[in-house]
């Protein structure tokens, strides 16, 4: 069974990059990522979230999406 | 967006995050980003964060005494959560030195935020005759103070170890207190 899916803050954030080597998915369109996305961040637009386009993550360390603001 | 994104990551055997307020939140926090966006100077690039701050409850005479001992003509109230809830400038460390600084200060003081634009504010500084802007987080937070003067020095094109050469931590490299 998944577990809930865990909202974060900024300094939860990181908090997970410094310790954890997290890594950053922007869900944004293409366009929008090109002009600005957070240091490090690969672009999968939700759209394209598959087993295929995710597989350039690693599992073993946590991800963390984010896209404009939430809304 | 993001919480869907995060539910299919979960599902495909992620340990999936979801930064609820995303790339907007990092920005308005002044912190690097990446990307073909055009570079313009912000706030954060001329907020120095050694503003002296104080508690609500110091009195006036301690303040005034650090203050003026660390060279600067303002103070920043903040309360136990770092948050910017006045001012004390010029006549406020005159006041009896046994008042308080929450009954001296100035309540509710103008802010902006690190991720802003720094010529237009310098430019609406200058028509208002504002020496000086606290800067802080979207919540409240007290980041530091952008002094007027210095700004228009950075836009001149003056390198920030010449306006900042004695100042540890400026420019920029605030973080929330």
């Amino acid at each position: 069974m998944n577990r809930l899916v865990t909202d974060i803050d900024r300094s939860q954030l990181l908090r997970l990059i410094e310790d954890e080597d997290a890594q950053l998915v922007d869900v944004l369109p293409e366009p929008e990522y090109v002009e600005a996305h957070l240091p490090g961040a690969v672009n999968i637009p939700l759209e394209h979230l598959s087993a295929e386009t995710t597989g350039v993550l690693s599992s073993h360390r946590p991800v963390v999406v984010y896209c404009h603001d939430g809304l | 967006m993001s919480p869907r994104a995060a539910c299919r990551l979960e599902a495909l055997g992620y340990e999936a995050y979801d930064y609820v307020d995303g790339i907007a939140d990092w920005k308005a926090a002044g912190l690097p980003t990446e990307g073909t966006a055009e570079p313009k100077q912000r706030v954060a690039d001329a907020t120095r964060p050694d503003v002296p701050t104080c508690r609500p409850d110091e009195t006036i005479g301690v303040v005034a005494s650090r203050v003026i001992q660390a060279g600067w003509d303002v103070c920043v109230v903040v309360d136990c959560d770092a948050m910017a809830i006045g001012r004390i400038r010029g006549p406020g460390f005159d006041a009896d030195s046994e008042r308080q600084a929450v009954d001296v200060m100035e309540p509710g003081p103008s802010t902006v935020r690190p991720d802003g634009h720094l010529q237009p504010l310098v430019d609406r500084m200058h028509n208002r005759n504002a020496p000086h802007v606290l800067v802080t987080t979207p919540q409240g937070r007290l980041i530091g103070i952008l002094i007027r003067d210095e700004a228009a020095r950075l836009l001149a094109g003056e390198t920030p170890t010449q306006i900042w050469r004695d100042c540890a931590g400026c420019p920029g490299r605030w973080a929330t207190r």
